[in-house]
């Protein structure tokens, strides 16, 4: 268990780090400003360096993997997103799995009964919880623009009252808040519960689960519990994002809690796993085209190789060839 | 029944009373602290010293897995480090493959051989973290500092070892990267890997002799020109005495419109030899201009299972022969690697084929533009359009006597995307054809177990056990509607299918889908036939039976 604890422990003490800072040692210029950007910096440069450094690799081959009937015969319907015979229809393949992760969608489960008997059985569960879970906090990233402008924006204003029509509690409730808390516990129970999951994860899958969780966390807190004013929140990331380098007004030590553990995952990102965001679209079993028998795919380093020529092959075998009345080239 | 697999019914005891990962048990062992155990039946005998040597590959050696010391090069830690790195900038793959996995576990119980091993490390996810762990280790540093975290490790013999056992027990057959959200492909790992293996001369004799052979004679089974001839015309014989017809296929013909290539197991393999006959009544039957070759007398290709070059070196001579011989396009017989090979790689490595014309169907008038390009047309796309323009004469009576079912072959399915051509013929030749249950099928179907050079003799426990998932399901068609016939439109299924069938399903023959087609062509001035092409008799047709013909 120590894989689990491990990280839960490293994600306790990043979240006490700025409480100490802030409260004790009175850094909050620190933990407001320096750090924040820092982590923005780190996270749009290696973000950015990773995709490049993917992207100058060539791609030798064509190598989609073909999931669906092949572009042949003309009276044959092929499967359009699942073998793809155009750019378009590939790049629709590509966007169904980063939109709607359909390869996900269809996992099944192998069960091995008595007397040596498989049966798959449909299991989606992955699939909806990853849903649940990458589109709530999509949503949620999306309503925390409302920090970042003086004039709250429409799309903005749109989401937070899709996102609160429940409108139970006061502050308004939002939906995602219960998704992804929800997601992202099953998320980690089923690494625990299931023996492969327990086997195939690492401390890094451990990790980016505790410290988003821990952020989502502290942002309920804020929200639903602590009451945080936000006015000077919305006052200090104003500042950040016009590049200001002011000192941040008084907020509440939950904020900078907060804040530090989204810049730790900031930092993170680019260095880990969490990079299947920009890969997904990279993956040359899902991004090709089928279509390599029709046009010529080139490989910049093709190997220069010597095969065996006709020529080498007669020269050893013409009188057996002779023999059995094969032409020859020479006698 | 092989001396390397267990009884069934000791295997079937294992299945139910040993705890498995696939089970739900978990020992609470990480991966990494689980021995490697090499034992009688699961590794396969290293490449030959003479073999290696024709090659010229590394370390030729007598020595064998169960070895304590594999007698490794002195600086194979150099070797391996540097192959991967430089393997890292060529192949945008490997390194996206090692970089995106974030280890969901829906590959997890999609691998044939963890289904029937329950071993964990045949977990695709885990099989391709034996690589990832040692490529994390470039930061060192991390692991100094939060010991274990990364879950990276150094490069030891030990490792070599675990990647020797599981780089095999991969088909390369692709089925996790159906699944996997990423699109990781364990094939393109377990290749790259294998490649590495090579390097420092940890092998196996059973892919690299049919390489050295390929070579040399021309095909895998290293049958010289002149035996080559005599098979297929003992074959031809055959074929006489059965339906009277006289089929005169040529060899080495310049100036034929189509060059036919075939794996070597349909010429001298049974029952490969009864798909053959298959191919030849067909030919007869529309009177195609074709030629067999000689040199290029091999479809299938093991250097796929070698490395990248190899596989490159071994496909040159279809068009080098292609372009001898003047002809004007290729067909290809029924092979599932073979048309990985010929489909995603042929024209990009050894292209442009640009002294050949767009194949079209002399007989339908049909243009390939899907094979505008690398110029070589499946035997199965060729025949679904023969059949589609009513050009054969097709009896599917005469197949009654078999009860089908069919077996998506690996790569034709999930590397070429070919499902509906093979079923179209197969309902318009026999009257009786059974799917397999849907999870099992098409996309998703399971290998054979054999595939990708693991078919030899003494793998045979791992093979038994990797087919095991593909037997299962043709046992529930088996049992469900009697089916006896397992038609399949690969070579290596034709070798690997039968012992598989033996083992689980006795009763269920394997059949290539051309030889159903020999068997349902009804020959001009054809003789009465009684038997199909294995001389079994026919339901409906016997002598002196009622016989509507």
């Amino acid at each position: 268990m120590k894989k689990v604890l491990m990280p839960l422990v490293m994600v306790a003490l990043l979240a006490l780090v700025p409480f100490v800072g802030v409260q004790y040692a009175g850094l909050s210029y620190l933990f407001g400003v320096i750090i924040p950007y820092t982590a923005m910096v780190v996270l749009l440069a290696g973000f950015f360096l990773r995709l490049a450094d993917w992207f100058r690799r060539p791609v030798p081959f064509r190598i989609p993997t073909t999931c669906g009937q092949e572009k042949s015969l003309d009276w044959i319907k092929y499967d359009r997103l699942e073998s793809p015979a155009h750019f378009w229809e590939a790049a629709a393949r590509v966007l169904s799995e980063v939109f709607f992760f359909r390869s996900l969608f269809r996992n099944t489960k192998a069960e091995l009964h008595k007397d040596a008997n498989l049966a798959y059985g449909s299991h989606k569960w992955l699939w909806l919880g990853g849903l649940a879970f990458h589109w709530s906090l999509l949503v949620i990233v999306l309503r925390h623009s409302r920090f970042f402008f003086v004039m709250v924006p429409g799309f903005t204003d749109f989401l937070d009252h899709a996102d609160g029509f429940l409108d139970v509690t006061l502050p308004t409730f939002y939906i995602t808040d219960a998704v992804v808390l929800a997601a992202i516990s099953f998320l980690v129970f089923r690494r625990l519960k299931d023996a492969k999951m327990r086997l195939i994860s690492l401390q890094t899958d451990y990790f980016p689960l505790f410290l988003i969780a821990a952020i989502l966390v502290v942002g309920v807190l804020m929200r639903y519990v602590a009451r945080l004013d936000i006015m000077p929140v919305k006052d200090q990331m104003l500042r950040l994002v016009n590049f200001s380098v002011d000192a941040p007004g008084e907020i509440g030590i939950l904020f900078y809690v907060h804040l530090f553990l989204v810049s730790v995952l900031a930092i993170y990102f680019p260095f880990s796993k969490l990079m299947h965001a920009g890969a997904i679209f990279l993956s040359p079993t899902r991004n090709l085209t089928n279509n390599s028998r029709q046009k010529r795919h080139i490989n910049p380093w093709n190997a220069a190789i010597k095969f065996r020529t006709y020529s080498e092959y007669e020269d050893d075998y013409r009188e057996k060839m002779k023999k059995a009345k094969l032409p020859i080239e020479k006698q | 029944m092989s001396k390397y697999a267990p009884k069934l019914s000791e295997l079937k005891k294992e299945f139910d009373e040993k705890p498995s990962v696939l089970k739900g048990d978990y020992s609470a062992q990480e991966w990494w602290d689980r021995p490697v155990e090499f034992r009688d039946g699961n590794w396969c005998f290293p490449g030959k010293q003479e073999v290696l040597a024709d090659l010229g590959f590394a370390n030729p050696r007598k020595w064998a897995a169960t070895d304590e010391d594999w007698q490794l090069p002195a600086d194979w830690q150099k070797t391996i480090s540097e192959g991967l790195q430089s393997r890292l900038k060529k192949y945008r793959s490997l390194k996206l493959f090692l970089d995106s996995c974030v280890r969901c576990g829906a590959c997890a119980d999609k691998c044939h051989f963890f289904l029937g091993t329950g071993d964990p490390k045949n977990m695709p996810v885990l099989r391709a973290e034996l690589l990832r762990s040692v490529y994390r280790n470039d930061f060192p540093l991390v692991e100094k500092i939060l010991k274990g975290f990364s879950g990276s490790r150094k490069l030891t013999k030990a490792v070599i070892k675990e990647w020797h056992m599981y780089f095999n027990q991969c088909t390369e057959c692709r089925r996790c990267s159906v699944f996997c959200p990423f699109g990781i492909d364990t094939a393109e790992i377990t290749m790259l890997v294998r490649e590495l293996l090579n390097l420092i001369g940890v092998n196996n004799n059973w892919i690299l002799a049919p390489v050295s052979n390929c070579n040399r004679t021309g095909n895998h089974l290293g049958i010289e020109p002149h035996t080559f001839v005599q098979n297929i015309n003992s074959l031809v014989e055959d074929i006489g005495d059965l339906t009277g017809v006289e089929v005169e296929p040529t060899f080495n013909r310049k100036g034929a419109e189509v060059l036919f290539i075939t794996p070597s197991g349909d010429v001298f393999g049974d029952p490969g030899v009864y798909t053959m006959m298959g191919y030849l009544l067909l030919f007869h039957h529309i009177g195609l201009d074709y030629t067999i070759s000689t040199y290029a007398s091999e479809g299938g290709n093991f250097g796929m299972f070698t490395s990248n070059d190899m596989m490159k070196k071994l496909n040159a001579k279809m068009y080098h022969e292609a372009k001898r011989l003047g002809v004007k396009w290729l067909l290809g017989g029924e092979c599932g690697h073979m048309w990985r090979v010929v489909h995603q790689y042929m024209n990009t490595m050894n292209g442009p084929a640009d002294f050949l014309e767009v194949p079209v169907s002399p007989i339908t008038g049909t243009r390939f533009s899907n094979a505008a390009a690398t110029k070589m047309v499946h035997i199965a796309e060729f025949t679904a359009d023969l059949i589609h323009h009513k050009k054969l004469k097709l009896d599917p009576k005469r197949n009654d006597h078999l009860r089908t079912t069919f077996h998506d072959s690996c790569n034709v399915a999930r590397g070429m995307g070919m499902f509906e051509e093979p079923r179209s013929i197969l309902r318009n030749v026999c009257n009786s054809f059974h799917e397999m249950a849907e999870d099992t099928i098409r996309e998703k179907t399971f290998c054979c177990g054999s595939g990708s050079g693991l078919n030899a003799e003494e793998y045979m426990d791992i093979r038994m056990r990797g087919g095991f998932p593909r037997a299962n399901a043709v046992k529930q068609v088996k049992d469900r509607h009697k089916v006896n016939s397992l038609v399949t439109i690969c070579a290596i299924d034709r070798a690997s299918l039968p012992p598989l069938m033996n083992y689980w399903n006795p009763g269920v023959s394997v059949y290539g889908l051309h030889e159903l087609v020999g068997n349902a062509l009804v020959m001009q001035g054809e003789k009465k036939r009684t038997t199909d092409l294995r001389e079994n008799t026919m339901a409906g047709f016997e002598d002196g039976g009622d016989d509507d013909e």
